[in-house]
């Protein structure tokens, strides 16, 4: 518990300098890190909440890979190699489990403390403000991502499917993974009015999931579908980690960062415009 | 009874029957306004599924030899989408017998107001319980509809296939519910039983590969698994396969799952309403 | 002027089209408990979510401990204690992890929280339920604790809406003496209410509002001699019973109110208008004279109508 309380600190404290003077402080006061605080206080057992977010891609990638697997046999991998199906859908796994955490965390979760628990008109009631509410949420998002993500690369790597060393820039980018698909949420959620709008966040999430690249190798598909499929930003996070814990290293893996990276500016530039009408009114 | 069907005094409160056509009625008035918020993840979902693994991939899984030999020959869209017909009966009937149930009982209280008039806690459970194999029916229905000129069904099996999957949502739907009932603190399980429970459920109850595929240890455990067992029923319904006496077997275990679900739904409930 | 903690000039509140407050001037004076009195939808809760620096003023002025909320608000909100109307506790903490909690959000080290806690779980009694879930608190139980939460910064100004709306007697008399030992301790309050004994035992001085607009201003025995007489007195009359009485009883009384049921006879001498109305031929089925109360003024200036 206290190393979580440490690293939340280690965290949330150099992002204050530099955000302090940009941001007027009616909006941050730079306590950000108080509201991980508060969530790492809620989520006491931290080996619980990190087995439970390692199960769900486990799940998957027990259940896909070894029965699936057993029909499809090998598929054809980023370099061309021939890579067995468990191999190729776990890199897809670690990807969507960054994104369906970030998105959960910012979003249902975000929306429930903001409608019905009341927990940030609390919070702004004391000098912090809705962008140190927002950063809480986001960094609380990418200690839980970042956790699970070393969680079930862990597991990738024992039961064989890593097979290159650049598989150690994989928890990184999952966690700007997490990062980026936390701001969207964010962003996302300012727009909420009520639960039946979530049924938008999964119609939006749920074909991600299943069309990215994740579970399918892109080559099933008519060159339309295909096209469609790389316009998702789960595609270039799956490619991404799967260049990585395949070795199948290239220059097109800067354009996937910078579609994540542009999708995070996006997602942050608006999540900030919409905060202080969100929680000021 | 007189003319507006309130009971006279003396009389017999209401029939079981009128008492619970009147849950089900509020019910849907609800469902009504409110279907949807749960249309897409009732209806897309499964379609999602089907169209991911059916569709592309089925041509991957058609060429390899195992494959064939596993499905027994049927091509995958086929083998999978009346699988998956069953899985979102089941997803769906653990969504509404836990949250909506809990939150009628604590947060919202519903439940007091309805047992406030003449109608039992008994025959709310059972209106609870028509209401949502009612949703249920309505969403697997709808599921049907949009898969059948693409070529995913086989034939008329599939209505029995939908029957056997309602059922298998029902099965899982009764003791789900009873617990919600029970639960009174404000920490629920739920989201546990649907990440612990129903996920590897859907993943290892034959869905989207045969249970043969796995350990033989495994396998056993899988026999415990609803959703197995109404996937052997819609799966084999679906595609004309169904023999007797495994088809008896399934239809027995899934019937006392609800009866069992359904005693104890009752039993909580009136615990619950009338202390 | 120097020494009033808050001050309004102007002060206005919209929602798009909705005018919750519609111009009101008012000052507060450090030391003081000050009322917020008005029927729902009166704007006193946007008034006190304008003060505590949570909703930013669509016109006018408004100073809070010599600041301005629009560009202090941090600073601000790091000296005031906030009641809101409903609970806000955090109910996934326990009883005292909701003060740690809440203290770090106001930069307090967490030895200091941890000894003003316990501090302030005993001023609120609930030193016994310290490591319980909040959610297992009863109602008064969890006002308390709001207010233990709202002090855990010591704070120079406490904003209260309505603090004690729910609470049975005994929760409300517990509530009622710890505001006064604040207010002994040189803390100033700011109350809404629409509880008139409430407002009678707390207030110094005390606003109505009545639709965005303060009605009327003054201490609680200022508003009764203004607004209200010594005494009042209730005829309960024989339903069905001939109506107009009003005007027979003109000159009995200062101000006669017809209700269906009821005549309401507002005089400095309730024994001596009681004789004179029986002299006119009233024959009620029972007589009451009581003293005014504040609850005669707020219904005077805001009406009997239900405002929802």
């Amino acid at each position: 518990m206290r190393a979580l309380q440490e690293l939340s600190r280690a965290l949330g404290a150099p992002r204050a300098g530099l955000l302090m003077r940009v941001l007027p402080p009616a909006l941050y006061v730079g306590r950000a890190r108080m509201l991980v605080l508060r969530a790492s206080r809620v989520s006491r057992n931290i080996w619980i909440m990190i087995l439970s977010g390692v199960c769900e891609p486990l799940f998957f990638l027990v259940a896909m890979g070894q029965g699936l697997g057993g029909l499809v046999g090998a598929v054809v991998g980023p370099a061309g190699q021939q890579l067995s199906y468990a191999a190729f859908i776990a890199p897809g796994l670690l990807a969507a489990s960054a994104m369906n955490g970030a998105v959960y965390d910012t979003t249902y979760s975000v929306f429930f403390k903001l409608k019905y628990a009341k927990l940030y008109d609390a919070v702004l009631a004391t000098p912090l403000g809705p962008m140190d509410i927002a950063l809480g949420e986001i960094i609380w998002a990418l200690i839980r991502g970042g956790m699970y993500s070393a969680g079930f690369l862990m597991i990738m790597l024992v039961t064989g499917l890593i097979s290159s060393p650049w598989a150690v820039l994989a928890l990184p980018v999952a966690l700007f993974v997490t990062f980026a698909f936390a701001s969207v949420g964010m962003a996302a959620t300012s727009f909420m009015r009520s639960w039946q709008d979530f049924g938008l966040v999964q119609l939006a999430v749920l074909p991600m999931f299943l069309f990215s690249d994740t579970f399918v190798p892109l080559s099933v598909y008519s060159p339309a579908a295909q096209w469609l499929t790389q316009a998702s930003p789960l595609y270039h996070a799956v490619t991404l980690l799967r260049d990585l814990t395949t070795g199948a290293i290239g220059w097109s893996m800067l354009g996937h960062g910078a579609y994540l990276l542009v999708m995070t500016a996006a997602g942050i530039l608006v999540a900030s415009g919409r905060l202080k009408a969100l929680l000021l009114h | 009874m007189t003319a507006h069907g309130i009971a006279e005094p003396g009389s017999r409160a209401l029939s079981g029957w009128q008492a619970m056509l009147r849950v089900v009625e509020g019910l849907w008035i609800w469902y009504r306004r409110n279907w949807r918020a749960t249309a897409v993840s009732n209806v897309a979902q499964p379609l999602l599924y089907l169209a991911a693994f059916g569709v592309g991939f089925g041509g991957l899984i058609d060429a390899s030899p195992h494959a064939a030999q596993a499905t027994g020959g049927v091509p995958y869209l086929l083998y999978l989408a009346p699988a998956l017909l069953t899985v979102s009966a089941v997803q769906n009937a653990t969504f509404e017998s836990t949250y909506p149930i809990f939150s009628a009982f604590r947060s919202q209280r519903t439940y007091w107001g309805i047992t406030a008039t003449p109608i039992t806690p008994a025959q709310l459970v059972t209106g609870q319980l028509v209401g949502i194999a009612l949703r249920l029916t309505v969403s697997a229905t709808a599921y049907v509809l949009v898969i059948a000129p693409f070529g995913a069904i086989r034939g008329p099996g599939v209505l029995a296939a939908l029957v056997f999957a309602v059922l298998c949502g029902m099965a899982f739907s009764a003791p789900l519910m009873a617990l919600a009932a029970a639960w009174k603190k404000g920490r629920t399980p739920f989201a546990a039983i649907s990440r612990f429970v129903v996920l590897p459920m859907v993943l290892f109850s034959g869905t989207f590969f045969p249970v043969s595929q796995l350990p033989r240890a495994v396998q056993a455990l899988v026999r415990i698994s609803p959703l197995w067992h109404g996937t052997e029923l819609a799966r084999g319904a679906a595609l004309g396969t169904l023999r007797l006496w495994p088809a008896a077997g399934h239809l027995a275990y899934l019937t006392a799952l609800l009866a069992v679900g359904v005693l104890l739904s009752r039993w909580r409930f009136r615990v619950r309403l009338t202390p | 002027m120097s020494d009033s903690l808050v001050q309004a000039r102007g002060l206005r509140k919209w929602f798009g089209a909705l005018e919750a407050v519609h111009g009101i001037d008012f000052d507060v004076q450090a030391g003081e408990v000050f009322g917020f009195l008005g029927p729902n939808g009166a704007g006193k809760s946007s008034t006190m979510r304008m003060i505590g620096c949570v909703s930013p003023r669509s016109a006018g002025e408004l100073q809070v401990l010599g600041m301005d909320p629009d560009t202090d608000g941090p600073w601000i909100r790091s000296r005031l204690g906030v009641v809101p109307q409903q609970d806000n506790l955090d109910l996934e903490l326990s009883v005292q992890d909701n003060l740690h909690v809440y203290g770090r959000y106001f930069g307090i080290s967490r030895a200091a929280v941890r000894a003003k806690a316990v501090e302030l779980l005993d001023f609120v009694q609930l030193t016994d339920r310290a490591a319980d879930p909040v959610e297992q608190l009863s109602g008064g139980m969890k006002r308390r604790l709001t207010i233990a939460r709202s002090l855990v910064n010591e704070p120079e100004l406490m904003l209260l809406d309505e603090p004690t709306t729910g609470l049975d007697p005994q929760a409300r008399h517990l509530l009622w003496d710890r505001l006064f030992q604040l207010k002994q301790q040189g803390v100033t309050l700011i109350i809404t209410t629409h509880y008139m004994d409430e407002a009678e035992q707390l207030c110094d001085r005390l606003v109505v509002m009545d639709g965005g607009l303060i009605v009327a201003e003054g201490s609680p025995r200022e508003l009764i001699a203004r607004y209200a007489t010594r005494e009042v007195l209730e005829l309960r009359l024989r339903p069905g019973a001939r109506n107009g009485w009003d005007e027979t009883l003109k000159d009995v009384a200062d101000r006669v109110e017809e209700l269906p049921d009821r005549l309401l006879l507002y005089a400095s001498d309730g024994e001596a208008a009681l004789a004179a109305a029986h002299q006119r031929g009233v024959q009620p089925v029972s007589s009451l004279i009581r003293r005014s109360t504040l609850e005669d003024v707020f219904l005077r200036l805001t009406g009997r109508s239900l405002v929802d």
